[in-house]
């Protein structure tokens, strides 16, 4: 994991005027799970398609072990892709459908290479005994599985993952999302995965891309992206965030609500304006003359393990988990250790996230809607 | 609780009697709008088949024979060029079809609009004019001969035997009255009949489909040969029939190209009905074999395409 496999430099692409890739520079190492993650249309699928080679980018660099291959036809590249609605070839068997990339192989593979191969990447992916069935009468779980068979049996390098399981239910993904670590682990390749689905990114990920507008936001480890959002965007994106308007005072003195907060962050200049995180799992709910700052209750959802509430602090609403149950209209105090906030130099995106004035308990679904995920670059 | 349990009164009789027909009603509803069209084909499809199959094992007396396949055997020449020209014409409409088929279905949605329109613009005009047309064309003293003439190819090709003392020297090209002039004809008037189903089908393929054979090292050549082509079959299979039954069958186009030597088995039979040589009994018979023939050919290329959806077989 520390050789460094692929490299675009400076990629750019425009379809019809409209940029859709902004000088993206990204490194991604031998054996790496990656994921490039971001809301419709931030670019993630014209990079995907760009290091697969169908597409080029109008201007840059893409490098594949040391070697630029902006020219090189994708059957020429040692990339393989998994299709977001499978692409299985409706004409042919299981069997053929793993064997098609065998097939064409030249020199030659002998018959009994072949089959070999087609039964390891059917075991692979736990679909043994299938061989001779027709795909169209197979499950969208089991399609899904004999195209990362299909991509997988020519022993790529890297493998491309387009919103594989967008198309599948919530339980058979989750199920997916562990078993496709594990088929990462075993064949020991570089996957690149794409998807909007930031729970998705963090549970499988050695490294998160987060995308938008056609531009990196942050790079990092599922941990760090979570807990040290570079932005609001990032922040507002990764999870659930408050993103609260402050002014840092001075090292490890944040100021919000006219009052000083400890927090753990520094390297600010003094009295900056900045944009302060906090999660709402990170906030304690105490009795109001015990707390920080004060607000009042206006709606609460049951979620099963917590209650998500909305709580309106001056005007601007926080949400807040919580396993307290606290009535509608009930004034509450809150606490935020220092480690509870994280600190943000201001960006274009200062002001557009973090206020929970319109959430609702509909705002989850709309924001998971797997819609036309993977289709905004066409 | 307090139901009656009198004996059922006149509603009720109504209602064991209405009942069960608006059930049915409701049930096959959707069916009932295809009744006009399944009376239709009684009427005027089925019946006359029948009517095919009895005047085909009766004799003009009202016996049952089998005269008149026995006598189908002064036509087995008949039969074959029938076959032959059909098969050489859906051939060369596949040849052709099958690559503008191909280059329509990649081109834009609005390029392909305005190809198929032109593509089908031919027929907007009577299949018989359009037949009378190459007509005036092939002829001895057609447009072709006449502009071949004009630019000297004739006096050209004289020119050149001018030392032979046997040769007579010529003034046209034998067009018109070939198997050559009926081929054309039916290979004038049926190919968008071959391009149309091959370029649905394979505007319908899933372009990711195609990347996937790519991204698996399928070179443009291999991506055909082991992708579209087998995906595209069912079209194909569609065109051929669509192509082969209506050239069989053919009287006008062998009539106006193909002169009276080159008869076919559609001139055969009209002759048996309207012609001189009335005799719907042979007509009938002759009409019989002529289906079996087709039916055997589709049903052998519908195997090819099996697995695909299956093709129109008539």
């Amino acid at each position: 994991m520390s050789k460094e496999l692929i490299r675009l430099v400076e990629c750019r692409k425009e379809f019809d005027g409209e940029v859709v890739l902004d000088s993206i520079n990204l490194a991604i190492k031998d054996k790496e799970f990656l994921t490039l993650l971001g809301p419709s249309g931030c670019g993630k699928t014209t990079t995907l398609r760009i290091i697969g080679g169908f597409l080029k980018p109008d201007s840059g660099k893409v490098i594949f072990d040391g070697v630029k291959i902006n020219d090189v036809p994708p059957h020429k590249r040692k990339i393989n892709t998994v299709f977001q609605k499978y692409a299985l070839f409706t004409h042919l068997n299981v069997f053929e459908n793993i064997a098609f990339g065998l097939r064409i192989q030249r020199p030659k593979l002998s018959e009994k290479e072949i089959t070999r191969r087609v039964q390891e990447a059917l075991e692979l992916v736990a679909l043994k005994g299938y061989e001779k069935r027709s795909v169209s009468q197979l499950s969208g779980g089991q399609q899904q599985r004999i195209a990362i068979a299909r991509a997988i049996v020519n022993r790529p390098q890297v493998l491309l993952l387009d919103e594989p399981l967008g198309a599948l239910d919530l339980k058979l993904r989750k199920d997916m999302q562990r078993e496709l670590k594990q088929i990462q682990q075993q064949v020991g390749i570089t996957f690149i995965y794409v998807t909007h689905d930031q729970e998705e990114a963090l549970t499988m990920s050695d490294t998160v891309v987060v995308m938008n507008k056609g531009e990196i936001q942050q790079i990092g480890t599922p941990v760090d992206i979570y807990n040290e959002p570079n932005n609001a965007f990032v922040a507002d994106f990764i999870g659930e965030s408050n993103i609260i308007d402050g002014i840092m005072v001075s090292d490890h003195l944040v100021r919000m609500y006219g009052r000083n907060f400890p927090c753990l962050d520094e390297g600010f200049a003094p009295n900056e304006s900045i944009d302060v995180v906090v999660r709402p799992e990170d906030i304690d709910i105490v009795p109001v003359e015990q707390g920080q700052i004060t607000g009042t209750v206006t709606d609460v959802t049951f979620k099963g393990m917590q209650y998500d509430i909305i709580v309106d602090f001056q005007g601007f609403k926080w949400l807040i988990q919580t396993t307290d149950h606290s009535p509608v209209g009930a004034k509450i105090g809150v606490k935020i250790d220092p480690d509870g906030f994280h600190i943000m130099k201001k960006s274009e995106y200062s002001g557009l996230y973090g206020d929970y004035s319109s959430y609702s308990a509909e705002y989850d679904e709309l924001s998971a809607d797997p819609g036309d995920g993977g289709q905004e670059d066409e | 609780m307090n139901r009656s349990s009198a004996p059922a009164g006149f509603k009720e009789r109504v209602a064991s009697v209405w009942l069960p027909v608006k059930s049915f009603l409701e049930r096959y509803r959707r069916q009932s709008f295809a009744y006009p069209y399944v009376l239709w084909m009684a009427l005027f499809v089925v019946i006359p088949i029948i009517l095919i199959g009895v005047y085909a094992f009766t004799s003009a007396e009202g016996g049952f024979t089998l005269e008149n396949f026995s006598g189908i055997t002064n036509y087995i020449p008949v039969f074959g060029r029938s076959l032959w020209l059909a098969l050489v014409a859906t051939a060369i409409c596949f040849i052709i079809g099958y690559p503008v088929a191909l280059a329509i279905s990649r081109m834009d949605a609005k390029a392909q609009r305005i190809m198929l329109m032109l593509i089908m613009l031919p027929m907007w005009i009577n299949f018989l004019l359009r037949t009378y047309a190459w007509m005036s064309l092939l002829e001895n003293t057609g447009l072709i001969n006449r502009m071949l003439a004009a630019i000297g190819v004739f006096d050209w090709i004289n020119a050149m035997h001018s030392g032979n003392p046997n040769y007579t020297p010529i003034t046209h090209f034998q067009l018109i009255n070939t198997n050559g002039a009926v081929v054309l004809g039916m290979v004038y008037n049926y190919l968008p009949f071959m391009i149309l189903p091959i370029q649905s089908v394979i505007v319908k393929i899933d372009p990711f489909v195609i990347e996937a054979a790519q991204d698996l090292g399928a070179s443009s050549r291999t991506v055909f040969r082991k992708v579209i082509f087998p995906l595209s079959l069912s079209g194909v299979i569609s065109g051929i029939t669509m192509v082969f039954v209506p050239s069989v069958s053919t009287f006008v186009i062998s009539r106006l190209l193909g002169g009276s030597t080159n008869m076919l088995l559609g001139d055969l039979i009209e002759m048996q009905f309207m012609g001189a040589a009335y005799n719907p009994h042979l007509g009938s018979a002759i009409s019989l074999i002529m289906m079996a023939i087709v039916v055997i050919c589709m049903s052998v290329m519908n195997k090819f395409g099996e697995g695909e959806e299956q093709a129109v077989v008539m």
